[in-house]
């Protein structure tokens, strides 16, 4: 694929609001997950929280899309200089030349959960609750067109834990095409009821910080993120490039990946065959790196085949918690961060490292220049996204 | 945009209710017969180990059936096909009993109703069924999302040239989601498309982006068109019509989202 340009980012995790508080808690290798607080749930188990969500307002004649996931990707919207970088595309290209393409898994699914707590006598739900706005999956991507004012093509991506990394592809194959001169692309994916307790069901969640990577790892810390990026034919000054984009599925079951990573390899050798690239020609790699035993391995097993050992590698995980569908979009911005500032992230809480796993796996930051990341996503239904981005010249 | 995207439509696949099958419902699309709204049955997913199948939620048989008679009819090894589903609900039943589970005071939830309720089940189920490790996409843009659905696989046919199964389905939610988002009936239908044309060919279609374009007109079977504006699937309806009339049609209008239209062109391979 021809490379496209990125002419601004920006991502909102438990590390902070935009890429300043991110980096900096980065370089300071701190955690943004804590023992969870959310609605005092009484499961045992760290989550990534986003500050500030429930006290973000939308604007309102946009109140109908108000729920958790909504405020969350308005309070990302609204970071780094972002609005006013869209503002300036839209005037650019025209608003129905600039498409908007997001990934999450629940969207606002939340606000459906804690309506059924308040169900009417008759069963019905109560009638505040607004379906299309909130709970269907389009309605976080909805919300950012109306917030936005674009109205070229949209839609969500949904693939589980790789949707926001797959609409990186989806941007690209219809700029490629001349179908739009621009998109807004990324994920957001918000705390709530049904992950936190499936994933606990599945005796996936970790009851202390995730630690991916290590010998005793115990499974998932989830987490909540916004993170956008805005793709343009042509930038001035551009952020960053993406190169190269791989997608593939496993074929093999609904929720554990294929032992030996043949989806991953699939996923990451097409992201290297689309950039053109060679694997020497990656210089670090931002692993998916959930911390469940089968989820590394399996990942661990896939990169080898395709890099050897020695790219350095890490999971940012341990940091900002598995935003599930907002996940690509995070790693894709923590992936332009190292980029532009020559910072291999460390993959925190790493006791001991799991013997079995052979990457160079880095437990402490390590800075030099980059040329090229990759950064994958795998997600639930064996669905799989590679990334490869260039740092701007 | 101005040229449009040219793909080859190679197979179908059709379930709604009265329309149990797309070979099976050839007069009622060509107008020979009124349609009657008889309610969907959801044949069991064939493809499916035993256990899987018992597990399979209405989302993914319906969508199972629809992929399956497209692939049939186009006479393709499906274990290397790239796919797009498309969904404005996903696995309803699924997201209902987990909502119920989680409000009560101490919730407990299935482990399979959760992983089966990501909106992505029914790629996941089609991709194990099949042993396809191909792309796969999964695409909501809730009414908009058969159009969704048929710009992302014709813009992955061109760039690709490799075909595309494209699986739009929505099944109904339970109550009382239902009263929130009256879903009728279940509707599926599925397009193999292919970057060239092959013996299989019914259709060549160019899809348009048209923004600004005014909504799609009702179609001529008022039972048919009720469909189409209530199911978001059943946005394909039109283009079905066209497909099984076998005139060519330039310039149909299919709903996608609010101000923003796809504009099709289409001549079939054999008129009749």
């Amino acid at each position: 694929m021809n490379p496209v340009a990125i002419s601004a980012y920006t991502v909102s995790s438990a590390l902070g609001l935009g890429l300043d508080a991110t980096l900096a808690a980065l370089r300071e290798t701190r955690s943004g997950l804590a023992p969870v607080k959310f609605l005092d749930l009484p499961l045992p188990t760290w989550v990534g929280e986003v500050p500030g969500v429930d006290a973000t307002a939308l604007p309102p004649a946009l109140a109908d899309f108000d729920c958790r996931n909504n405020r969350l990707a308005w309070l990302g919207l609204q970071q780094d200089g972002f609005l006013e970088a869209v503002a300036a595309a839209r005037a650019r290209w025209g608003a129905d030349r600039v498409g908007v393409f997001l990934g999450t898994s629940t969207s606002g699914l939340l606000q459906t959960e804690l309506a059924y707590r308040r169900r009417e006598p008759d069963g019905a739900l109560p009638s505040d609750f607004l379906y299309g706005p909130t709970q269907n999956t389009y309605s976080v991507a909805s919300f950012a067109v109306q917030a936005l004012d674009l109205h070229g093509p949209s839609w969500v991506v949904s693939t589980a834990c790789s949707s926001s990394a797959k609409v990186f592809g989806t941007a690209a194959r219809l700029m490629q095409l001349g179908l739009i001169d621009a998109a807004v692309v990324g994920g957001v994916d918000s705390l709530c009821l049904t992950t936190l307790y499936g994933f606990n069901s599945l005796e996936l969640l970790s009851d202390e910080i995730c630690r991916p990577w290590d010998g005793g790892r115990k499974g998932l810390s989830i987490g909540e993120a916004a993170a956008f990026a805005l793709l343009e034919r042509e930038t001035a000054q551009p952020q960053g490039w993406l190169l190269g984009v791989g997608e593939s599925n496993d074929g093999y079951h609904m929720s554990t990946p294929h032992p030996e990573g043949a989806g991953a390899i699939a996923a990451m050798r097409g992201a290297l065959s689309s950039a053109g690239l060679q694997p020497a020609d990656i210089d670090y790699i931002n692993l998916h790196g959930t911390a469940t035993p089968s989820n590394d391995a399996a990942e661990d097993n896939a990169v080898r085949q395709v890099f050897g050992t020695a790219v350095p590698a890490s999971s940012t995980k341990g940091a900002t918690g598995h935003t599930l569908g907002a996940a690509g979009g995070v790693e894709a911005a923590i992936s332009l961060l190292a980029l532009q500032h020559g910072l291999m992230p460390a993959g925190l809480n790493v006791k001991d490292r799991d013997p079995a796993l052979q990457l160079d796996y880095l437990r402490s930051n390590r800075e030099a220049p980059l040329q090229r990341v990759l950064s994958n996503s795998f997600g639930f239904g064996g669905s799989n996204a590679s990334l490869v981005f260039g740092r701007a010249a | 945009m101005s040229q449009g995207m040219q793909v080859w439509v190679q197979g179908v696949g059709l379930l709604g209710p009265g329309l149990p099958t797309w070979a099976s419902s050839q007069a009622v699309l060509r107008g020979e017969q009124a349609h009657a709204s008889v309610p969907t049955v959801l044949p069991p997913p064939a493809r499916l180990p035993a256990a899987e199948r018992r597990r399979a939620g209405s989302a993914v048989k319906l969508a199972m059936a629809v992929a399956d008679e497209a692939v049939a009819a186009g006479q393709v090894d499906p274990s290397t096909l790239a796919t797009v589903f498309t969904s404005s609900s996903g696995e309803c039943a699924n997201c209902h009993a987990l909502c119920e589970a989680l409000a009560m005071p101490e919730p407990v939830v299935s482990p399979t109703r959760f992983t089966n309720s990501v909106h992505n089940a029914s790629s996941g189920a089609w991709h194990i069924a099949v042993s396809s490790r191909a792309s796969s996409t999964s695409v909501c843009a809730f009414n908009g999302s058969f159009g969704a659905g048929l710009i992302e696989a014709a813009a992955s046919v061109c760039l690709e040239g490799q075909p595309v199964l494209l699986v739009a389905s929505d099944s109904p939610y339970p109550e009382p989601l239902h009263g929130a988002r009256p879903l009728p009936d279940h509707f599926g239908a599925a397009l193999l498309l292919s970057p060239v044309r092959t013996a299989q060919s019914i259709a060549s279609l160019t899809v348009h982006l048209a923004a600004g374009e005014p909504p799609a007109g009702a179609m001529a079977d008022g039972s048919l068109d009720a469909l189409r504006r209530v199911i978001p699937a059943a946005a394909a309806l039109p283009l079905l019509v066209a497909m099984a009339r076998g005139r060519p049609q330039h310039g149909l209008v299919l709903d996608y989202l609010p101000g923003n239209s796809l504009r099709l062109d289409i001549e079939p391979v054999k008129a009749s």
